[in-house]
């Protein structure tokens, strides 16, 4: 066999054809090489030597046997499942590491600790599609949403909205933490899964990002944050469980929001306000999806896990048995936006909207119990016991 | 049982982890082992014979050293094994493309970089290549770069700096060990068309490791069989065979070192060790 290199150098991309044709010599053969470069003679010597060829000198040119050692690095290496969704496995070693599902992986790489790595903790089937459609449906704070829009409230009004705004901000903050974290403990294995939390962390971002912005449209500073509010979140923050936090903070936490975001949006007393809440709604229903999925899978394979669901619920409500609840800054902040002013008539139709929000979220909090298979009177105790703080 | 002692000299930070990587891979398969880094290559064989160590995992000039030394003293070093990477090394003197310098004689009266000293690769085999070729070295023509001497050249520094000061044109020439030439192409060190091979050496062996006569073979023999049975398509020892830059070890062979024999002739601090042995 014979390689003309040309003028390319072994030492500037020539040894990837050198490789290609010594892998091809048949049992017996050899491979002449020649070329222009006038270092050829002492870099083919250095690479036959590197990868095990037998090397002689034949005027300008160079021969060189079969390579001992060329591929031999891919020798027992092991396929990390396969690509797609069904090619997941049960228990991804550990060595497979960051290796793309499907990938050969070598043997002797190292050892990772990615804390979620079986498939009945963190994997549902559907996670695929819920990253797709979670990827398309993103949306540009900048652009979605006419900042320019021409109002001004009456001061208390604004005020009403921008005390909301800051109490929203840190309960996302933390629907921000928590998936992030996770999100760094996944097997990249569960490749979806790990993407769903990812744009799950993506999307609070976006979220803190125009609350932020409504809060300051017409304000130097934010409002007030409670002690009793971040005592609520910061349980959430401090579950170590992923199937806890994601029940605690997705289907509880953000479907109990959801009715908020969509209770704001219908009240809101001007444009900025209800685009704001419509967007984020979206996404949050998007969130609650993926959360109740998972877990139906989940206690699917492992009907034990209701009663830890259970536990978990009494023991948040537990740890917030001292706090105030919802602060009433945010609660008046509610009623005096769905009241819209100072009338009578207006704050008693405020209030009343105020109170069936709240079983509105009742509603909605028994139905996706109910969907994880507790029973009615079972999801209607759990709900009663759910933060008053409402994420 | 008393563990087999190996000595190594410490070129690069990287040494620890392999020996320390050795020492479980022979613990691991029943040879109790342990092993002692020196600063260079003199100490390392002045250890050898005082007896407090086994093995020494020799440069080319310690081999040359240690044999010379045995021989004066009535005794027999043998090189037990090596690397496949340390068999039929070339040196090469390489100089700027544009320079005009056509044949060896062209090189006579100009400066010409070296690695250290003590270096067999950079230095010591190819000046006397050179010399071989009919180049006289009068005082000036020789431009060494003396890093970390003791260390026979193992870090490849040296001829790094020879090959800068080549491109700088504070020297004419500058000498290299063929797969270094390689590296430094690759890494941009020496840019594309910037040089050309001007001599090559005769090929010759690097490192190997060596035991003095009395050792016990009790240890060698089972220390031979285990490194000549590590096989690099076995991912537990893959890395440290990576780190030593080899794929297969091989039986010891002293064919290789007539070149380094002869070079080190002209090494007075060695011939000085030699007479105070």
């Amino acid at each position: 066999m014979r390689l003309d290199l040309g003028p390319l150098s072994l030492a500037r991309g020539g040894h990837l054809l050198l490789r290609r044709a010594l892998a091809a010599i048949p049992v017996g053969g050899s491979l002449l090489v020649r070329g222009d470069d006038p270092e050829l003679v002492s870099h083919a010597r250095a690479l036959a030597r590197r990868w095990g060829s037998s090397f002689a000198v034949e005027g300008s040119d160079v021969r060189l046997g079969p390579p001992e050692w060329l591929g031999g690095r891919w020798r027992g290496a092991e396929r990390a499942g396969e690509s797609g969704a069904g090619g997941v496995v049960e228990a991804p070693p550990q060595t497979w590491g960051l290796a793309a599902r499907g990938a050969a992986v070598e043997v002797g790489a190292p050892a990772f600790a990615f804390r979620l790595a079986s498939r009945d903790e963190v994997w549902t089937q559907d996670a695929g599609r819920f990253y797709l459609q979670a990827a398309a449906a993103q949306w540009d704070p900048a652009t979605a949403i006419d900042w320019g829009a021409n109002f001004e409230l009456p001061d208390e009004v604004e005020d009403a909205v921008v005390q909301l705004m800051t109490y929203l901000i840190e309960n996302e903050t933390a629907a921000l933490i928590v998936p992030a974290r996770f999100c760094a403990q996944v097997h990249p294995h569960f490749r979806e899964v790990m993407q769903v939390l990812a744009i799950q962390a993506a999307d609070e971002a976006r979220h803190i990002e125009v609350f932020t912005r409504r809060a300051l449209l017409k304000r130097s500073a934010p409002a007030l944050s409670t002690a009793g509010g971040q005592a609520s979140l910061k349980t959430l923050i401090d579950e170590p469980d992923f199937a806890l936090a994601t029940f605690l903070l997705s289907v509880l936490g953000e479907g109990s929001f959801l009715a908020l975001l969509r209770f704001l949006e219908r009240h809101a007393p001007d444009p900025v306000t209800a685009a704001v809440a419509r967007l984020t709604a979206q996404d949050e229903a998007r969130h609650v999806a993926f959360g109740l999925a998972h877990l139906e899978r989940h206690t699917a394979v492992d009907p034990s896990l209701l009663s830890r669901l259970a536990n978990a619920i009494e023991g948040r409500h537990d740890a917030l048995r001292e706090t105030a609840g919802l602060n009433e800054e945010v609660f008046d902040a509610l009623l005096f936006i769905a009241a819209g002013g100072w009338a009578p008539a207006s704050l008693q139709r405020g209030w009343d909207a105020v109170v069936s929000l709240q079983a509105e979220m009742d509603v909605g909090r028994r139905v996706r119990l109910r969907r994880l298979g507790f029973s009615e009177s079972e999801a209607a105790r759990l709900s009663g016991l759910h933060t008053r703080n409402f994420m | 049982m008393r563990p087999f002692v190996l000595g190594a000299v410490a070129y690069d930070p990287k040494v620890v982890a392999i020996w320390d990587g050795f020492k479980q891979f022979f613990e691991d398969h029943g040879l109790p082992f342990d092993y002692v880094l020196f600063h260079n290559y003199e100490r390392q064989v002045a250890a050898h014979f005082a007896g407090l160590i086994d093995v020494a995992w020799n440069s080319p000039l310690a081999w040359v050293m240690t044999e010379r030394i045995a021989r004066k003293k009535g005794r027999k070093a043998t090189a037990v094994a090596m690397r496949d990477t340390d068999q039929d090394l070339t040196s090469v003197v390489v100089v700027r493309a544009d320079s005009g310098i056509q044949r060896v004689a062209d090189l006579q009266g100009r400066k010409i970089g070296v690695g250290a000293a003590d270096s067999p690769q950079a230095t010591l085999i190819p000046m006397r290549s050179l010399s071989l070729a009919g180049l006289a070295w009068p005082d000036g023509m020789e431009v060494r770069h003396d890093l970390l001497l003791g260390k026979h050249g193992d870090h490849v520094g040296g001829e790094r700096v020879a090959a800068q000061a080549l491109l700088r044109g504070e020297v004419d020439a500058a000498c290299m060990i063929d797969s270094n030439l390689l590296a430094f192409a690759a890494d941009g060190t020496l840019p594309a068309g910037s040089v050309r091979v001007l001599h090559t050496t005769e090929p010759y062996d690097h490192c190997n490791f060596t035991v003095l006569d009395g050792v016990d073979v009790g240890h060698v023999v089972p220390f031979l069989s285990l490194l000549l049975g590590m096989s690099w398509d076995d991912p537990t020892v893959r890395r440290l065979m990576d780190l030593e830059g080899l794929k297969a070890w091989r039986p010891g062979r002293t064919s290789g070192y007539e070149q380094v024999d002869m070079a080190a002739n002209s090494y007075g601090p060695m011939n000085e060790l030699v007479d105070q042995a």
